[in-house]
C-alpha cells in the first residue's frame, strides 16, 4: 500500500531537547535494545549498517543518528512515530519487519516522543547503509503491506484489572518495546510470529531463544527475583549466564529503569505457572558415569572443571554447575554448542560472567564429544542428535570476541 | 602416559601422569619453556598464551591430550638462531615491560595480529589485545612496541 | 641479577675474604646451600661499605641491595649510581638483592624510597669506597690524590707515569670502612651514566623466556602444595574426606593443622585439581558487614586514636566565623593489589634451618615473621628474594612464603606453594575502605579562611602484616593492623591560614589491611584535591589559578610544575563547570597537584574526559603529567613508572571495587574484579623535569595520588555533577548527573 512522504525537517532541530525526555528515552531504548541492531559494526552508536540475517536474505539496519543525508536527521517526530507504529519510513516506503514494529506499535505516544528525543540528541554519524540483499519478491517492498495485514495487530493492550500495576507495566514493556516475542516466539513460513504459540521458543542468530512459557525445561523454576537479577546483570547463580544475543539484551537492561526490569520479570514469570518457589531437586555434581572415553574425561577435567566446579555453588568466572544450565537441558544442542565454541565475552569490560571461546582450543570432534558428555552427566535427557550440524553452523556464524 | 607434541618446530614426547594436565604445565615443567606463564588458569588474563596452528590460544584451559598433532608455538619459538624475532626485538627496543609477567602472552597475541594484519591501526591493535591483561600499566609502551614492529 | 647461584661459581675467600658472588643467568640446577659459616664474613650493618659493595680480583663489582627491583627498574638505576661513583663500566656491575644473609635491611621496598633512600646509601658507600681507593692509589703511585683520575676501574695519574686498577688495590678483599658522609659524591655536571636512559638488563630475558621468576624457581626433590582456604573468614575446619582426592595422579598427602588445610602433590596440576576437588566441611561464619552499608559501618567503627596531621592557626574559630561554608564527604572503595602472577614461594628445611624463596618486598621483615611463626631463632631463617610479578605493595607474597614454610616443616621436604587466582584475589591483604569528611569556610572576598578534614582510616602503620598461615594454624603472630603510612597527605601544602586535619584511627577494618601503591596518599589526596575544586567552583575561580594562589610563593619548584602543566595541557583559564556543554556526550577537564607527603616529589596532572550524560559512561581520553623528582637516575625508568601509575590508577578509579557478602570476598577473579583493558586506554603526555643538582626523590607512586581527583574534577567540569565515591562506575555517575 502506498503511504505518503512526511516533509523533512531541519537536522539538529531537536539536538538540545529536554534532558528529562532524553534520559527517559535512553532507558526506554535500553529496553527496546535498539543499539543491538542499529549500532554500526565498528561500534558507532546507532549508525547502522549491521547485517541482520533473515530466512529471506540479509537486511541492513538503518542509521538512526540525526545525520540529514544518511540517518534520520530529516525525520520529524511524526515520521518517527509512523515508523514505530506502522512500519513505514519518512518517504512512505514499507519497512521490513526485521524491524519489530509489530511490537513497537504498542508503545505510547509519550514513550515514542522520549525515544525520539534521545535519538536526536546523539551525535550525527555519516554512514550510508548498504542496500538490503533480498531475493525477489522479498526485495519488492510493497508486499510487506500484505504481511502487515496478517501480522500487524494494532489493538492496544487493555490493562488487566485483575493483575497488579507492575504486571501490567511489564506486559506493556514485554509486548511492546521489549519485543521479547520476536526471538522467543516461533515464526511461521511467512516470518510472522505463530499465533497461539506465544513464547513457545524461537531463534536468534543461530542460538535458540528458549521458551518463556510452561514448556521451558530448567533445573530450577524461575522466580520474579531471579529473573529480575538475571535480566539486569546477565547472570543468576541458579541459572547461569545470559549468553549469545541475550548478553547484549541483559547489558542494555542493566541500564534501564530497574523498576521496569522488575515489571518485565513479573510479567515473564507469569507466563509459566508455578513460577514462584518451586525448585527441582538437582544434584550439582551430576551423575557418576562409568565407561566414558578417557579423552573426553580428560578434556572435562582439564578445561571445563576449572570453572564449572561442582564442589562450589559458583566457580571462577561465575561458572555454575552444569546441572543448573538451561542450555544443557534444552532438547537441541544449539546453545550448548555455541557457548562452548564462542564463549561468553560480552561482560569483559564491565565485569560479569565469562567463558573462553573453545573453538580455537578444541577440535570439532572434541567439542562434540565434550558436549555430549555434559548432556549425559548432567541431565536425564537423551543424547543430542544435532551436535555436528550445530557445530558446522556455528562455525559459519563466526566468533565474536 | 606418553604424549607426543609438536612444539616450536620440534617433535617432543612427554611423560605425564594425568591426561587432563593443561598444556601450560607440560610446556613449563616437562619442556622447560618458561615463556607461557600461569596468571589465572581460567583463560581470563592471557599470560599463558601460545599459538596452536598459528592461532593465539590460552594454554591453561587446553588439556595436553587434546592438542594432537597441531603445531604449538611458544614465545621461545618466535626466536631465530637464538635471536629475538622482530616483534620481540621491538618490545626490547621500546622497553615495553615493567614486571614483564604478562609480556609473553602479549607478544603471542600481538604476533597473531601482525601475521594477519601487518600494518594494523591503533583501533585494531587495541581491540585485538583486549583479552590480555596487564596490571603494571605497560599498555601504552606495548602499543608502541607493536606499532614499531608493524612499521619496520 | 639475583639468586641463581651455582655453588661452583661462588668464590669465597677465607680470612678477610669478601663474599663475592658472580651471577648466573640460567636457572639453577641445584639449590644454594644454606650459607652457614661462610655468611659470617659478610657484614650487613648499615654503616659499613662492605655491606653494600664488593670488588673482586677481576674488578667486577657486586652491589648488595636491601631494596629489590619489583619490575620498577631500580636495579639498573642503582647499578648506574654505583658505576658512576666508582667510574667502572656498567657492564661490570651486578646486584644481589633481598637476601637476608647477604644484603642489608634497608627497610622494605616501599614508599618510593628505593632510589631516594636505598640508592643514596649505596651512593654514599660507593663514594666512600672511591675516596679510599684513591687514597690507596695515591700512596702506591706516589702522587697527590687530586692528580688521579679514574676510568673503567683504572686509576691513572694525570701527570703521567703509573696506573693501578681497583682489582689490584682491593680485589677480593674487604674495605673494612664505615660509610663516610664527607666522602665527596661525583659532581652531577660530570655524570656520564646517571641521568641516561640506560636499558634494563632483565627486559631482553623477559622477552625471550629466559628470565627466571619466582614462579619458575624449582628445587630438586620439591613437592607442590595447595592450601584449601575456608569458604568464609573465620570458619573452622570440621572434616576432610581424603577419598575425594587420593586418586588424583600425583597426590601425596593431606596436611592439616588447626584450620590450615593443604594438599601436597608431586605436580603443580595435581595440586590445582586437589584443591578444587577436595571435600571438606567447614563451620558457617559471617563476620563481614553488609557491603551495601559499608560506609555506615566505617562511620560507626570505634575510634581508638586521633592523629592530628596539621593544626595551623585556629580552624575551629575560623570555621565558626562568617562566610560561605562548604562541606563534602568522600569515600574510596576496598581495592586488591591484583598481581597478574599470583604469589608463589618455595621453602626448605635443612638441618633444622629454613631457607625461603619468595618475591617479598621485605625479606628482612618476612624472616622475622617466619621465625616467629615457627618459633625458631632468627639466625636459623634465611629469606631470599626472587623476582615475581608486580605486587604494588604488600600482596600475597609473604603469605605464600608462610604457607610454603609451614608445609615444608610438616612434610619434611621442600615445598612450593603457587597461589591460585582465587587465593590472590581473596586472601591477599587489601587497601582498606576510606571515608573522609571535608569542611571549609570562604570569606566574602573569596579567600579560604578555614580548612578541616576528618579521615576515617584503620589504626596501625607500616609494619608486618599477619601471615594467613599463622592465623589459620593458630601459630604465633603479632595480631596487629599494619595498613601502611596512611596518614600521609591528609595534611595539605596549601597556605591556608587555619587548617586542621585529623586522622580518626579505627579499631577494625574489614579484611587484613596493607599498603597498595600510594596508600592513604591516594585516598587522602582524592578528597583534598576534589574538595579544593569544589571550593573553586563555589567562588567561580579557575581551579589551576586557585592552586597557584595558595602555593607558597617561595616554592619555586612547585610553581614551575603548575606553570609547565598549564602550558603542556594548553589549560584555558576559566571557572568550572564549563557553561557551553551541549548534547549527550560532553567533554571536560580537571587538574590535580601535590607535593608528595609535603616534602618531596612534585606532580601536576590534568585529565580530559568525555561523559555520556544519559548513561553515566565516562571515557578518560587524555592525561597530562608534569613530574619533578629531583635528580633523575634513569629517565626511561621514571617515565615507565609514571605511565604505570596513571594507567593502574585510572583502572582503580573507574572500575575497581572488591565485592563481598557477609562471609567472604566474592570477587575472586578478573571476571568479577575487572581492570582497565587496551580498549580503554587514555592517551598520555608526560613531561619530566630533571634536576641533577637536587636530591633524587621517588617516582614509583606520587603520580597515582592525583588521578582520581583530576578525573572527578573533569567530570564536574563537563557536567556540573560531582562524584565523590571511587570507583566512578557508570551508575554512580548517572546518579550524580540525575541529582544535579
Amino acid at each position: 500500500m502506498w503511504r505518503p512522504a512526511i516533509a523533512p525537517v531541519a537536522a539538529n532541530a531537536a539536538a538540545n531537547g529536554d534532558r528529562k525526555a532524553i534520559d527517559q528515552g535512553a532507558e526506554l531504548a535500553s529496553i527496546g535494545n535498539c543499539a543491538d541492531c542499529h549500532n554500526s559494526p565498528n561500534g558507532a552508536a546507532f549508525a547502522g549498517g549491521r547485517p541482520i540475517p533473515t530466512p529471506f536474505g540479509t537486511i541492513y539496519a538503518s542509521n538512526l543518528t540525526p545525520d540529514a543525508d544518511t540517518g534520520i536527521g530529516a525525520w520529524s517526530e511524526e515520521a518517527f512515530k509512523r515508523a514505530m507504529r506502522d512500519g513505514v519510513d519518512r518517504e512512505g516506503r514499507q519497512l521490513y519487519p526485521a524491524f519489530p514494529y509489530d511490537h513497537f506499535t504498542h508503545a505510547t505516544d509519550a514513550d515514542i516522543r522520549a525515544i525520539y528525543a534521545f535519538l536526536m540528541s546523539k551525535p550525527a554519524v555519516r554512514n550510508a547503509v548498504p542496500a538490503n540483499d533480498l531475493a525477489f519478491p522479498f526485495s519488492f517492498r510493497p508486499i510487506v503491506a500484505g504481511w502487515k495485514l496478517l501480522f500487524l495487530k494494532r489493538d492496544g493492550l487493555e490493562p488487566d484489572s485483575t493483575k497488579s500495576a507492575e504486571w501490567n507495566r511489564g506486559r506493556y514493556l514485554v509486548e511492546g518495546l521489549g519485543h521479547c516475542g520476536s526471538c522467543h516466539t516461533p515464526r511461521n513460513a511467512l516470518g510472522g510470529e505463530k499465533s497461539g504459540s506465544a513464547y513457545a521458543g524461537g531463534a536468534a542468530e543461530g542460538w535458540n531463544a528458549p521458551p518463556l512459557n510452561a514448556s521451558l525445561v530448567t533445573a530450577h523454576k524461575w522466580t520474579v527475583d531471579q529473573l529480575a537479577e538475571y535480566l539486569s546483570t546477565g547472570w543468576h547463580r541458579l541459572h547461569g549466564a545470559a549468553a549469545g544475543p541475550m548478553a547484549d539484551v541483559a547489558k542494555n537492561l542493566g541500564r534501564a529503569s530497574q523498576d521496569d526490569v522488575r515489571a518485565i520479570a513479573t510479567y515473564i514469570a507469569s507466563l509459566s505457572p508455578g513460577a514462584d518457589g518451586a525448585k527441582a531437586e538437582v544434584a550439582a555434581g551430576g551423575k557418576v558415569l562409568k565407561d566414558q572415553p578417557a579423552e573426553v574425561v580428560a578434556i572435562y577435567n582439564g578445561a571445563c572443571a576449572k570453572c564449572h566446579n561442582d564442589r562450589n555453588n559458583v566457580g571462577p568466572s561465575q561458572a555454575i554447575s552444569l546441572a543448573y544450565s538451561t542450555a544443557v537441558q534444552q532438547p537441541e544442542s544449539a546453545n550448548a554448542v555455541r557457548v562452548v565454541m564462542h564463549g561468553i565475552q560480552s561482560y569483559r569490560t564491565g565485569g560479569g560472567p565469562y567463558m573462553p571461546a573453545f573453538e580455537g582450543i578444541l577440535t570439532d570432534k572434541q567439542i562434540a564429544s565434550v558436549v555430549q558428555y555434559v548432556r549425559t552427566r548432567y541431565t536425564d535427557g537423551p543424547q543430542w542428535t544435532d551436535v555436528n550440524s550445530q557445530i558446522a553452523k556455528a562455525r559459519q556464524e563466526g566468533a565474536q570476541p | 602416559m606418553k604424549v607426543s607434541l609438536h612444539v616450536n618446530g620440534k617433535a617432543e614426547e612427554v611423560e605425564i601422569a594425568d591426561p587432563s594436565t593443561p598444556l601450560l604445565y607440560v610446556l613449563r615443567d616437562n619442556l622447560q619453556l618458561h615463556g607461557p606463564r600461569f596468571g589465572c588458569g581460567l583463560g581470563q588474563c592471557g599470560a599463558c598464551m601460545v599459538h596452536i596452528d598459528g592461532r593465539a590460544t590460552f594454554s591453561c584451559v587446553m588439556p595436553v591430550t587434546a592438542v594432537g598433532d597441531r603445531k604449538v608455538t611458544t614465545l621461545e619459538g618466535l626466536m631465530t638462531d637464538g635471536k629475538p624475532g622482530k616483534l620481540q626485538q621491538a618490545f626490547i627496543d621500546e622497553e615495553a615491560a615493567q614486571c614483564g609477567y604478562c609480556i609473553s602472552g602479549m607478544v603471542m597475541q600481538a604476533q597473531a595480529l601482525l601475521n594477519k594484519t601487518p600494518n594494523p591501526t591503533d583501533e585494531q591493535i587495541r581491540r585485538h589485545m583486549e583479552p590480555n591483561l596487564c596490571r603494571c600499566g605497560t599498555h601504552v609502551a606495548i602499543m608502541r612496541a607493536i606499532k614499531r614492529a608493524a612499521v619496520a | 641479577m639475583n639468586v641463581h647461584l651455582k655453588p661452583s661459581r661462588r668464590d669465597i675467600l677465607k680470612g678477610t675474604g669478601a663474599l663475592v658472588v658472580a651471577f648466573s643467568l640460567t636457572p639453577p640446577s641445584e639449590a644454594l646451600a644454606f650459607v652457614g659459616d661462610a655468611a659470617i664474613g659478610k657484614p650487613v650493618a648499615l654503616d659499613q661499605v662492605d655491606t653494600f659493595l664488593a670488588v673482586d680480583d677481576k674488578g667486577l663489582v657486586t652491589v648488595y641491595s636491601g631494596k629489590v627491583d619489583l619490575g620498577t627498574g631500580i636495579r639498573i638505576g642503582i647499578q648506574q649510581i654505583v658505576a658512576e661513583e666508582l667510574d667502572v663500566p656498567l657492564a661490570n656491575v651486578s646486584t644481589i638483592e633481598g637476601d637476608t644473609t647477604l644484603t642489608p635491611d634497608q627497610g622494605p621496598t616501599f614508599g618510593s624510597l628505593s632510589i631516594q633512600s636505598g640508592g643514596m646509601q649505596i651512593r654514599q658507600a660507593a663514594a666512600t669506597a672511591r675516596s679510599a681507593l684513591l687514597d690507596q692509589a695515591a700512596q702506591r703511585l706516589g702522587v697527590a690524590k687530586d692528580d688521579l683520575t679514574v676510568a673503567d676501574g683504572i686509576i691513572t695519574a694525570k701527570s703521567g707515569g703509573g696506573r693501578v686498577t681497583y682489582a689490584e688495590l682491593i680485589g677480593g678483599k674487604n674495605f673494612s670502612l664505615k660509610l663516610d658522609p664527607a666522602a665527596p659524591a661525583k659532581n652531577p655536571a660530570d655524570y656520564k651514566i646517571v641521568g641516561k636512559p640506560v636499558p634494563r638488563r632483565d627486559i631482553p630475558e623477559k622477552l625471550t623466556g629466559k628470565f627466571t621468576y619466582m614462579q619458575d624457581f624449582r628445587l630438586p626433590g620439591m613437592l607442590h602444595g595447595s592450601v584449601v582456604r575456608p569458604p568464609t573468614l573465620g570458619a573452622t575446619l570440621q572434616s576432610v574426606d581424603e577419598n575425594s582426592v587420593k586418586d588424583i595422579p600425583g597426590f601425596v598427602k593431606i596436611v592439616r593443622e588447626g584450620n590450615f588445610l593443604a594438599v601436597v602433590t608431586e605436580t603443580e596440576w595435581a595440586a590445582v585439581r586437589a584443591a578444587r576437588e577436595i571435600k571438606a566441611s567447614w563451620s558457617n561464619s559471617d563476620t563481614l558487614p553488609d557491603q551495601a552499608k559499608l560506609w555506615d559501618h566505617v562511620r560507626a567503627t570505634k575510634i581508638v586514636g586521633n592523629d592530628v596531621t596539621s593544626n595551623i592557626g585556629d580552624s575551629a574559630a575560623a570555621m565558626a566565623a562568617d562566610g560561605k561554608k562548604l562541606k563534602a564527604t568522600y569515600d574510596f572503595a576496598i581495592h586488591t593489589h591484583g598481581s597478574i602472577g599470583p604469589s608463589c614461594a618455595v621453602a626448605e628445611f635443612k638441618d633444622g634451618k629454613l631457607t625461603c624463596w619468595s618475591a617479598s618486598q621485605a625479606t628482612h621483615n618476612l624472616r622475622k615473621q617466619l621465625a616467629q611463626m615457627m618459633s625458631m631463632p632468627l639466625d636459623d631463617v634465611r629469606c631470599i628474594y626472587v623476582d615475581g610479578a608486580g605486587c604494588y605493595g604488600r600482596n600475597g607474597h609473604e603469605d605464600a612464603a608462610g604457607d610454603a614454610t609451614l608445609l615444608a616443616k610438616l612434610v619434611g621436604k621442600p615445598v612450593r606453594v603457587q597461589w591460585s587466582r582465587a587465593d590472590e584475589h581473596g586472601w591477599d591483604p587489601k587497601g582498606p575502605p576510606t571515608l573522609i569528611d571535608m569542611r571549609a569556610n570562604i570569606d566574602a572576598s573569596g579567600n579560604i579562611t578555614a580548612w578541616e578534614g576528618d579521615f576515617f582510616i584503620p589504626q596501625g602503620a607500616a609494619g608486618m602484616v599477619d601471615l594467613v598461615a599463622a592465623t589459620l594454624s593458630n601459630r604465633p603472630a603479632d595480631n596487629k593492623l599494619s595498613p601502611g603510612g596512611i596518614v600521609n597527605d591528609s595534611a595539605i601544602g596549601y597556605k591556608i591560614p587555619n587548617i586542621k586535619t585529623v586522622c580518626r584511627r579505627l579499631e577494625t577494618t574489614p579484611f587484613r589491611p596493607s599498603w597498595i601503591r600510594a596508600p592513604g596518599r591516594m585516598q587522602n589526596t582524592f578528597a583534598n584535591e576534589s574538595f579544593l575544586d569544589e571550593i573553586a567552583a563555589a567562588i567561580n575561580v579557575d581551579p589551576l589559578e586557585l592552586r597557584v594562589k595558595y602555593t607558597d610563593p617561595a616554592d619555586k619548584r612547585g610553581l614551575e610544575v603548575l606553570d609547565r602543566l598549564a602550558k603542556v595541557a594548553k589549560w584555558e583559564k576559566r571557572p568550572s563547570p564549563r557553561k557551553d556543554a551541549t548534547g549527550n556526550v560532553v567533554q571536560g577537564r580537571g587538574v590535580s597537584y601535590v607535593k608528595y607527603e609535603l616534602v618531596r616529589t612534585y606532580v601536576g596532572l590534568v585529565a580530559d574526559v568525555e561523559v555520556d550524560r544519559t548513561s553515566g559512561d565516562v571515557r578518560v581520553k587524555k592525561i597530562y603529567v608534569v613530574h619533578d623528582c629531583g635528580q633523575i637516575i634513569n629517565p626511561n625508568g621514571v617515565r615507565a613508572q609514571i605511565e604505570g601509575n596513571v594507567i593502574q590508577t585510572v583502572s582503580r578509579t573507574m572500575k575497581e571495587e572488591i565485592m563481598f557478602d557477609r562471609g567472604m570476598i566474592t570477587s575472586l577473579d578478573w571476571a568479577s574484579y575487572p581492570i582497565l583493558r587496551f580498549s580503554e586506554l587514555p592517551e598520555l603526555v608526560i613531561e619530566l623535569i630533571d634536576r641533577p643538582t637536587e636530591k633524587p626523590w621517588g617516582a614509583g607512586e606520587p603520580t597515582s595520588a592525583l588521578v582520581s581527583s583530576a578525573i572527578a574534577n573533569a567530570i564536574f567540569d563537563a557536567t556540573g555533577a560531582r562524584v565523590r565515591s571511587v570507583p566512578f562506575k557508570p551508575e554512580k555517575v548517572k546518579a550524580a548527573l540525575r541529582s544535579t
